[in-house]
C-alpha cells in the first residue's frame, strides 16, 4: 500500500524544506523525501551569503520577498539562523568596472528596484576599511547579510515537522508515474502517492525531470569554499567581486570564508567532490591583493557542495511543462540559499492555489524545451 | 635541501611519511627503478618510532634501546635506493585523482602520482580527562619526541598516566636517560585480562613477550605504580596536582608534569580526505582503512601501509611498506624483479601474532574514552562532553552534523584530537555502534597551510592566458 500525502517534495535542501514548511503552514500535509539528510549538500555547506545584490533581473522579485522573510526569520522558524545584516558590497577594481556598475544601478532604478546603491571610494572605505587602495568604489545592498547555512536548513526542516510535514531521510526516489488522479513516487522505501509533487532535488533534479519526459540541460557543479583560522575582526559586510571570482566574509567567530565560484570536480553518485587547488590558489592570490590584512591567515579547511547549474545561470521555478500537478524548484546555479525562504512561500502558494502573485516570469522549465525545437 | 620548485610535476610513486613503512616502501620501489619521492614533514626521517634516527644527540644506545637503532638500517637503505627523500615537506592534500598537495619551506606544489603509499602512521588516542587541557599536561608521545630529538627529559615532579606498551617504553627510556618519574597511574582495567588470556599462547611466542616482561620489571623496580579508575588534572593557571581514585578511595599527588597516554590509533586524516573507506575495529577501538592483502585501499592507486593500516608496530610497518611497494612496482613496471612476498608475509604474520593479546589487554576503559560533564572533548573549539552528549540526545546522528551544531572538529587539528571521542559519545548516547555513527568527513588541507603558501602555487598556463586576455 502506498503512503499518501497532499504533496510529495523531493529533496531536503533549503528549498525543499522551505516549501514543506510553507505548505504545512497552509494546512496541507506534505511528505518530504531526501536521499541523504537535510542540508547534506549545497544548502548546508554554501558560503551563507544572503544577498539581493547583483542578481539576474528575473530573480529579483523572489530575492526581495525572501529578504522580507530573512528579516523575521526567527519568527518563522524559531531560530535566528545566525543571520546578520551587515550588507553586501560589490567592489569595483577599476574606473571602467565602476562605470558598468553605475549603468546597472541606474537601470534597476528605472525598473523600480532601489536595493542596489552606488558608492564612492570614501563610502567604500567606510564600509570596508581593509580594502586595498586600488579600488575606486562599488555597489552596496545594505539589507543583505549572511547566515549559517546548515543551521538555517535544519531550522526550516525542524519547523516544517513541527507544523505537520513529514521528513523522510536516507530514501531515494527511483520513479515518478501517474496513478489515476495521483502521482506515484517510487522510492527505495516503498511508494508514496500525492496529487502534487515538487521537484526540489538540486543536482539530481534532472533525473526527476527526465522521469516526466522533460529533460533539462543541468550541469552538476560544486563551487569551492575555504575557511581560515580565527583573525581579529576587520570586516563586517560580505564582499564580492565581478571581474575576478571572489566572495569574502568574516564570521562572528573571526574565521574568514573565501569563495566565489571556482569549481571542483563533483561525483554526484558518490556524494564526493575533488577540489582543484590551483583554482583555490587563484582565490588566495585575489584575497592577497585585495586585503593586506589577510597575509598571515591560515587556511584550515576547504570544501565544496554539490548543486545544479543551468545554462543561463538562473533557476527553474514553476509548473512542469508536461505533467499536471508537478512543480519544479531547482537549478539555483550557485546562488539559491538566499532565495530559499521566499521561493518556498511562493511555491506553496502556487501548489495550493494554482497561481502566485510573485512574478516568476522567465524561470519556467519550458524555456529549455523551446530551445530544443 | 630539495625546494618545492625542484620537484618534478609527477612521480610514479609518492610515499607520504618517513617512518618504517614509508622508508621500506620507498627503498624497495626506487631500487628497481620506479621514480619515487618520499615526503616527510619532520626535519629527519624515522617517524615517531625512529624519530631523529640520523641526528639524535642520545648516543648511549642502551637509553632508547636496541629496537630504536634498527631504524638506522631502514634510513640507510632508503637513502641508498635512489628515492628522492624530502624532509620538512608537509602533505596537506591528497585526492582520488592522486594529486598530492605539498608544502616545503613555505612554498606549495601540486604533484601528480601514478601510485601513492600513505605511511602516516599512528597518533596517540585522545585521552580526555578533566583538566587535560591545562598547561603542564602533555602526551607521553610529546615527551618521547623531546627525548629522541633533543635528548631532553623533564625536570620536576613527573607522573605518567594511562596504559599500553609505549607508556612503559617511555618510562624506561626516561629512567635510563637519567630522568625521574614520581609515579605511574595505570588505567588498564583489570578485567581486560579475561579477554586477553585467550590470546596469551600466541603472545608467548611473539617477539613482544620477553621484551615486554623485561620492560615492566625494569620500570616497576624504580617507580611506584598505582592501578586507578579515575584521573583528574587539577590547577588553575597550570596543573598542580593529579587526583586519582583507586577502589573508591581518592588520592592526590603534587605534579609539575602529567604525561598522558592510552595507546595509539591509525592517523586516518589523509586517507579519509582522499576518500578511502574506513571501518570500525572493535578490538583496537578505532577506525581503520578497508584494505586488500597488498594494503591497497578502496581508492584505486592509493595504498595505506604501516600503523595507519591498523596498529601492529614498527617491524610490521616496514613489512607492510614492502608489500605495498611490491604491488605498486608490479603495476608500474611488470618486468621488474621484486622480492618474494611469501617470506615478507610470513615475517609480518610473526610480528602480528602477539597483537591480539596486547590489544585486548590494553583496551582503555570506557570512562577514559567517553568523558562526562564539563570535560573538554574538542580542544580547538572548546566543546564539552556534555554538549556533545546533549546534542546527540537531541537527535544529532553523526559527527558531521555535530560539526554544524557545535563546531567540534572544525578547528586547526581537523578532528585529530576529538574525532574518536565524538564518535564514541554519539554512539553511547544513541545506543548504537561507532561504525554506524561513522567519523568526520575530513576536508583538505589536512594540515593547515597559510594563505601565502597557497598563493605561492605555480600559476597554471590557463590562468596566465586568462589574465593576458
Amino acid at each position: 500500500m502506498a503512503r499518501t500525502a497532499d504533496v510529495v517534495i523531493i529533496g531536503g535542501g533549503i528549498h525543499g524544506c522551505s516549501t514543506a514548511l510553507h505548505l504545512a503552514l497552509r494546512g496541507l500535509k506534505p511528505i518530504l523525501i531526501e536521499k541523504d539528510y537535510a542540508g547534506r549538500h549545497a544548502s548546508g555547506v554554501n558560503a551563507g551569503g544572503v544577498r539581493q545584490l547583483a542578481r539576474d533581473i528575473h530573480e529579483i522579485p523572489l530575492s526581495i520577498s525572501s529578504m522580507d522573510i530573512w528579516e523575521r526569520i526567527e519568527e518563522l522558524v524559531g531560530d535566528d539562523c545566525g543571520f546578520d545584516a551587515h550588507g553586501t558590497v560589490l567592489v569595483a577594481e577599476s574606473e571602467a568596472e565602476l562605470a558598468g556598475f553605475r549603468e546597472r544601478v541606474a537601470d534597476l532604478r528605472l525598473r523600480g528596484f532601489v536595493h542596489e546603491e552606488l558608492i564612492d571610494a570614501a563610502e567604500l572605505r567606510r564600509l570596508v576599511p581593509a580594502v586595498s587602495e586600488h579600488c575606486p568604489g562599488g555597489v552596496v545592498s545594505r539589507r543583505d547579510g549572511a547566515a549559517d547555512p546548515f543551521r538555517t536548513t535544519q531550522a526550516f526542516r525542524r519547523r516544517a515537522v513541527e507544523k505537520g510535514a513529514e521528513v523522510i531521510e536516507g530514501v531515494t526516489v527511483t520513479g515518478l508515474v501517474r496513478a489515476g488522479a495521483n502521482w506515484r513516487v517510487e522510492t527505495s522505501a516503498g511508494d508514496f502517492e500525492a496529487p502534487r509533487v515538487v521537484n526540489a532535488a538540486g543536482a539530481w533534479a534532472d533525473r526527476i525531470a527526465a522521469m516526466l519526459g522533460e529533460p533539462v540541460p543541468l550541469t552538476v557543479v560544486a563551487p569551492m569554499l575555504m575557511v581560515t583560522s580565527r583573525l581579529p575582526a576587520f570586516i563586517q559586510p560580505v564582499v564580492i567581486l565581478r571581474g575576478r571570482k571572489l566572495s569574502f566574509k568574516q564570521l562572528g567567530n573571526g574565521t574568514v570564508v573565501i569563495g566565489g565560484g571556482h569549481l571542483s570536480t563533483p561525483y554526484r553518485d558518490s556524494n564526493e567532490t575533488v577540489l582543484d587547488w590551483e583554482k583555490l590558489a587563484i582565490s588566495a592570490r585575489t584575497v592577497w591583493e585585495l586585503f593586506p590584512a589577510m597575509h598571515e591567515a591560515t587556511i584550515v579547511r576547504a570544501w565544496a557542495g554539490i548543486e545544479a547549474y543551468m545554462p543561463d545561470g538562473i533557476p527553474v521555478v514553476g509548473k512542469s511543462s508536461t505533467s499536471e500537478g508537478v512543480f519544479h524548484q531547482f537549478g539555483f546555479s550557485t546562488h539559491g540559499f538566499q532565495l530559499g525562504p521566499g521561493t518556498g512561500a511562493m511555491m506553496a502558494e502556487l501548489v495550493a492555489t494554482g497561481s502566485t502573485n510573485t512574478p516568476i516570469d522567465g524561470l519556467g522549465i519550458e524555456r529549455f524545451q523551446a530551445k530544443r525545437k | 635541501m630539495t625546494a618545492a620548485a625542484d620537484l618534478a610535476s609527477s612521480y610514479e610513486l609518492v610515499v607520504i611519511g618517513g617512518g618504517p613503512a614509508g622508508l621500506a616502501a620507498a627503498a624497495l620501489a626506487a631500487r628497481v627503478g620506479v621514480s619515487t619521492v618520499l615526503f616527510d614533514e619532520n626535519p629527519g626521517v624515522g617517524g615517531q618510532i625512529y624519530r631523529a634516527i640520523t641526528s639524535t644527540p642520545v648516543k648511549d644506545r642502551t637509553i632508547l634501546g636496541e629496537d630504536y637503532w634498527d631504524g638506522t638500517r631502514l634510513a640507510d637503505e632508503a637513502k641508498a635506493s635512489g628515492a628522492l627523500i624530502v624532509n620538512g615537506a608537509t602533505v596537506w592534500s591528497l585526492d582520488r585523482q592522486r594529486i598530492v598537495g605539498v608544502s616545503i619551506a613555505g612554498r606549495a606544489r601540486m604533484i601528480e602520482a601514478s601510485r601513492v603509499i600513505i605511511a602516516t602512521g599512528s597518533q596517540e588516542r585522545p585521552f580526555p580527562i578533566p583538566g587535560w587541557t591545562l598547561p603542564g599536561v602533555m602526551t607521553a608521545g610529546a615527551a618521547q619526541t623531546a627525548l629522541k630529538a633533543q635528548g631532553l627529559v623533564a625536570a620536576g615532579r613527573t607522573v605518567l598516566a594511562g596504559g599500553g606498551p609505549l607508556l612503559w617504553l617511555l618510562a624506561a627510556q626516561t629512567l635510563r636517560a637519567g630522568g625521574k618519574i614520581d609515579a605511574i597511574l595505570d588505567t588498564t582495567p583489570r578485567r581486560n585480562w579475561l579477554q586477553a588470556m585467550f590470546h596469551a599462547p600466541d603472545f608467548a611466542l611473539s617477539p613482544y613477550f620477553a621484551k615486554g616482561l623485561a620492560l615492566l620489571r625494569e620500570v616497576r623496580a624504580r617507580v611506584p605504580v598505582h592501578r586507578v579508575d579515575s584521573i583528574e588534572a587539577v590547577g588553575t593557571d597550570r596543573v598542580r596536582e593529579v587526583v586519582f581514585s583507586k577502589g573508591g578511595v581518592s588520592q592526590r599527588l603534587p605534579v609539575d608534569l602529567l604525561l598522558l597516554h592510552q595507546g595509539v590509533v591509525p592517523n586516518v586524516n589523509l586517507a579519509n580526505a582522499a576518500g578511502v573507506a574506513h571501518i570500525w575495529n572493535d578490538r583496537q577501538l578505532c577506525f581503520v582503512p578497508v584494505l586488500d592483502a597488498d594494503f591497497g585501499s578502496s581508492v584505486p592507486g592509493i595504498a595505506v601501509a604501516g600503523d595507519g593500516a591498523g596498529i601492529a608496530g614498527g617491524t610490521a610497518a616496514a613489512e607492510r611498506g614492502r608489500l605495498a611497494a611490491i604491488a605498486a612496482v608490479r603495476a608500474l613496471k611488470p618486468d621488474a624483479v621484486v622480492p618474494d612476498t611469501q617470506a615478507i608475509r610470513q615475517s609480518l604474520q610473526r610480528e602480528e601474532m602477539g597483537r591480539a593479546f596486547l590489544d585486548w589487554l590494553n583496551r582503555p576503559a570506557p570512562s577514559f574514552r567517553q568523558p562526562e560533564g564539563d570535560t573538554i572533548a574538542c580542544r580547538c573549539e572548546e566543546v564539552t562532553a556534555k554538549q556533545v552528549r546533549d546534542t546527540a540526545r537531541m537527535g544529532c546522528e553523526g559527527p558531521n552534523q555535530m560539526k554544524a551544531f557545535l563546531r567540534c572538529g572544525m578547528g586547526p587539528c581537523q578532528g585529530r584530537l576529538c574525532g574518536l571521542t565524538v564518535t564514541e559519545l554519539i554512539a553511547a548516547e544513541r545506543e548504537t555502534t561507532p561504525d554506524e555513527v561513522g567519523y568526520y568527513r575530513l576536508r583538505p588541507p589536512v594540515k593547515p597551510i597559510t594563505l601565502a603558501e597557497l598563493a605561492s602555487l605555480p600559476i597554471s598556463e590557463a590562468e596566465r592566458k586568462a589574465v593576458e586576455r
